[in-house]
């Protein structure tokens, strides 16, 4: 990474966490559905990055969240999860060789971007909301948050790329 | 030896996701149960202070309807002096020098949540306000938690909408008593569960505190008898909709009793010497 880089990386890690605790988790749209759209610096961090960073850093974006959100480790632990698993969804969406290929998430095409958003989000929300919970009597209510804050969170990821997509 | 090292080096990254995230699990499940949040919780230097600077923009949307509030909780306790001088006949007690278990310290609450399982709410008073854990917390309608971690300026509090909270309450025409949890349903009702059969109970009944612990005094309301049914082992079990409003939290009081630690030695005292 190169100077830029690393201070647009740092940016974007404070903005988001800030973003997150002040506004999105007040959302509470008809009673529970939020959108975390703090993953979008683990979606969108170079590609041919630092795999031990990015475990470093999603371990601590996560943390930063639980610390405003009294809520243990549960981000912690869904940001490593899908920080670590993010070069299998990489390979899954872009092709074998997305790192030879230099893509950007920002034109890559429409499906295979749709492909990886959507893996990483789901993967996300389920161990976020396996943890919160944290029982299977109530598998119901974690299908249902998983599946609602899901579609919220990709949408309002898409919409964000959309408007820092640089035309060029 | 090289070859051990040469595994480290090509695992790193699983070593340090595992280890990690062992890490998130281990607080994760330390979340979960009272009293065992003191390493990680939003009652810091950090978080705390970036709380209270949105709590001071957000204050001023809310000052009407606050105004509104704290006028109705005047002549709610107008009314309550009104009949006490009737009663004493003139002689009206000096305050400052009436005798009273409870202190109440006012605090502003500058974070909140209710869309989780386990909600919990920061406020603007800690240790250095002589607030300390296992406190009652009240607004002027009702309950709203318990004081679980404080640190000097701020503290946290288990809000009855967590389903770790159990708050012995009981019908307030009779003394059968249960205690209040939560389902995780609605931020607005709560179950009072184990009320013995004999009860008479009828929707519309009001709740309230039981006076039984150390954390709430008797007599403070919770909310009214929602719906009943008869549970498993022949015991009520009570939807009780909550006087507080929990999505909409502002001022709170928290309630000191004097005699808690009195109280409390004692009992570990004669529990140690059976």
């Amino acid at each position: 990474m190169n100077n830029s880089e690393i201070i647009s990386n740092v940016f974007r890690f404070i903005i988001l966490v800030l973003l997150q605790v002040l506004i999105l988790n007040n959302i509470n749209f008809l009673g529970y559905i939020n959108p975390y759209l703090y993953i979008l610096f683990i979606i969108v961090f170079p590609l041919n990055g630092n795999k031990s960073l990015l475990i470093i850093l999603s371990f601590l974006l996560g943390l930063s969240i639980d610390l405003f959100g009294n809520s243990g480790g549960i981000h912690a632990a869904a940001c490593l999860v899908i920080a670590y698993l993010r070069p299998l969804f990489l390979k899954f969406s872009f092709g074998v060789s997305y790192e030879y290929n230099m893509v950007k998430v920002n034109k890559a095409p429409l499906t295979e971007r749709i492909t990886y958003i959507t893996l990483m989000v789901l993967l996300h929300h389920l161990i976020l909301f396996s943890l919160e919970i944290f029982s299977f009597s109530h598998i119901l209510l974690l299908l249902k948050s998983t599946l609602f804050s899901s579609i919220f969170s990709i949408v309002l990821v898409f919409c964000t790329l959309l408007l820092f997509s640089r035309k060029s | 030896m090289q070859q051990i090292l040469f595994f480290f080096i090509r695992n790193k990254n699983f070593l340090l996701f595992a280890v990690l995230f062992l890490f998130s699990f281990v607080l994760t499940v330390q979340s979960h149960s009272f009293h065992s949040t003191k390493f990680m919780s939003s009652a810091n230097f950090l978080s705390g202070g970036i709380f209270t600077f949105k709590t001071n923009i957000n204050t001023y949307f809310g000052l009407e309807e606050e105004n509104k509030k704290l006028i109705q909780e005047n002549v709610f306790l107008r009314k309550e002096l009104e009949a006490y001088k009737m009663d004493a006949a003139g002689k009206a007690p000096d305050t400052s020098t009436l005798h009273s278990k409870y202190r109440f310290i006012d605090a502003q609450v500058i974070n909140n949540s209710y869309s989780k399982t386990k909600n919990i709410l920061t406020i603007q008073k800690g240790a250095s306000d002589s607030v300390s854990i296992d406190m009652g917390v009240i607004t002027s309608n009702g309950i709203v938690g318990i004081v679980n971690n404080v640190s000097k300026n701020y503290a946290t509090v288990q809000s009855i909408l967590n389903t770790n909270s159990q708050i012995n309450a009981r019908v307030k025409n009779s003394n059968h008593f249960g205690s209040l949890t939560w389902d995780t349903k609605k931020p607005n009702v709560a179950q009072l569960n184990d009320i013995n059969r004999l009860a008479s109970v009828k929707v519309g009944d009001t709740i309230i505190t039981d006076g039984k612990s150390t954390i709430f005094p008797e007599g403070l309301f919770i909310g009214t008898i929602k719906a009943f049914e008869l549970g498993e082992n022949d015991n009520y079990n009570l939807d009780v909709q909550l006087f507080t409003d929990m999505t909409n939290l502002k001022h709170v009081y928290v309630i000191e009793n004097k005699d808690a630690e009195e109280i409390q030695s004692l009992e570990k005292e004669s529990e140690d010497e059976q």
